[in-house]
């Protein structure tokens, strides 16, 4: 049963990335620019994948990469956004399918990229995950309130001196870290769920983004075990399942909320 | 009298659109209470944010307290006319007006105790300390703007700059936070920005008329004719009592 111990450690620490980036997703609506860094990441990880190395270390590259393009872009001229994320996105998969496909023999399951495999999760995963976890919980710790600024009200906090470019940058750079630890739990395509829903759950019931960060670390908990155990019962695939889950329960409060 | 902002033969557009100011002298002394009047699109809201240098004139020098805007900004606190923000953004009232303290708080961590000080003053100088732990978004819009003065008061500005503070605001509300910033002018220069003619010939004293440039300063008296130059149609000079 250490497979099952690893995924649920795996969860809490996937948890905790998510439940501090998610609510600055949610507040900044910044889904679709996390949607485009977490499917231009299968291009780092076919070509790490294609010359041997960890596909991990290469979607954190990538990821890095995606998130100061996009946050580059965006900054220089709004309305081309969408159309670099659009193109980021599409050509990343693009790059990483060709790359996994030329590579000689077996060994690679684009489904587990894909959609995620929690229950492959190894040691190394773990301490990776709990790194990732720590860089952005000391930043977070560093400049909650710069951050919290700049996603509030944009032109206060340039007139506080503050560098609203900077902190926006820094905020898709921890947002690239977090995407790349929610592969390994729910894949790429899922990863966008897992940032959104715990905290937007959250949004409706407290005031304040640090609470939406508590609440959101505990619902992402409880929505990965929860799913999990699902998932191993029925033998259904684990990313799915969570994603699964996580949006029952999103469905039922937010109507319970409107009809109550 | 000592000068605080200075805007010497300012000329500002738009990328390459008409002229929005023309020729603009300005001296802004210390601890006046000035109203800057005119039609909207004027240029009275362009006008504060070259003050705070978050536009650079086309040509012409502008200093605020001898130094650029940029390096002075620090020292203005700002009422913007819109809310530059989502009212639906989870926040409550304390934390909007701690925002007022970045830049004069420690960089790293959160607030200190004497910022959430500062803010608990402030609160209470607008009467809306009740208010403190309110998500913004469940405020009237005169609670808005005053929660909006608090935090561009939390600053500590030496300047403080005010772009259509009526906007939201019913005629009693008025009265009081016009009160609160007479006190408030003691140590605080301030600015006024509003199209109401009425508001600002009640209550203040030193008026600027702009429509894209200078038209009166302000020593001079709101005349039938002067009003008409600025807005461009016959104004009917309607005489309020002054309320004692």
């Amino acid at each position: 049963m250490e497979f099952l111990q690893y995924a649920l450690i795996g969860g809490v620490l996937a948890s905790i990335g998510c439940g501090i980036i998610g609510p600055f997703v949610v507040v900044r609506k910044i889904g679709y620019i996390s949607g485009g860094i977490a499917h231009t990441v299968l291009a780092g990880m076919g070509i790490a994948f294609f010359f041997g190395k960890s596909p991990i270390l290469g979607a954190l590259i990538t990821a890095l990469i995606a998130a100061l393009i996009i946050g580059w872009v965006s900054l220089r001229s709004k309305k081309y956004e969408d159309t670099i994320i659009s193109v980021l996105w599409a050509s990343g998969m693009a790059i990483g399918i060709i790359f996994i496909t030329k590579t000689p023999g077996y060994g690679v399951d684009l489904m587990s990229y894909l959609f995620g495999n929690i229950l492959m999760i190894s040691s190394r995963d773990i301490y990776l995950l709990a790194g990732l976890d720590a860089v952005v919980i000391i930043l977070i710790i560093l400049l909650y309130k710069q951050l919290l600024a700049v996603c509030f009200d944009e032109e206060f906090a340039q007139l506080r001196g503050l560098s609203v470019n900077f902190y926006f940058l820094l905020l898709l750079c921890m947002l690239a870290i977090t995407v790349v630890g929610l592969i390994q739990i729910v894949g790429l395509i899922l990863v966008i769920a897992l940032l959104t829903i715990p905290a937007a759950i959250a949004s409706q019931y407290v005031n304040s983004v640090a609470k939406m960060i508590l609440v959101a670390i505990v619902l992402g908990i409880i929505f990965i075990s929860v799913g999990l155990g699902i998932s191993y019962q029925t033998n259904l695939p684990s990313g799915a399942t969570i994603i699964l889950f996580a949006s029952l329960v999103f469905l039922l409060v937010t109507g319970l909320r409107k009809f109550y | 009298m000592k000068t605080i902002v200075s805007l010497k033969d300012v000329n500002f557009a738009y990328n390459d659109r008409p002229l929005v100011l023309e020729d603009i002298n300005f001296e802004i002394y210390q601890n006046e209470f000035i109203g800057i009047i005119g039609p909207n699109g004027g240029g009275k809201s362009t006008l504060l944010k070259l003050i705070m240098g978050l536009l650079k004139p086309a040509t012409g020098k502008i200093t605020v307290f001898n130094k650029t805007p940029v390096a002075s900004r620090k020292a203005i606190g700002y009422v913007p006319q819109f809310t530059t923000f989502n009212r639906e953004f989870p926040i409550s009232v304390t934390d909007v007006v701690l925002m007022g303290r970045l830049g004069n708080t420690r960089r790293f961590i959160g607030y200190r105790k004497q910022d959430r000080n500062v803010v608990y003053k402030v609160l209470e100088q607008l009467e809306v300390e009740k208010l403190q732990n309110r998500a913004i978004g469940t405020l009237s819009g005169g609670q808005l703007q005053r929660v909006m003065i608090a935090r561009a008061l939390a600053c500590e500005p030496k300047l403080l700059l005010l772009d259509e503070p009526t906007a939201n605001i019913d005629i009693h509300a008025e009265k009081d936070v016009l009160d609160i910033l007479n006190e408030i002018n003691r140590e605080v220069t301030i600015v006024i920005v509003s199209h109401d003619i009425g508001f600002v010939s009640r209550y203040i004293k030193k008026v600027a008329c702009l429509n894209k440039t200078l038209l009166c300063h302000r020593t001079t008296e709101l005349t039938p004719e002067l009003i008409q130059q600025l807005y461009g149609v016959s104004v009917r000079a309607v005489r309020h009592r002054r309320e004692k």
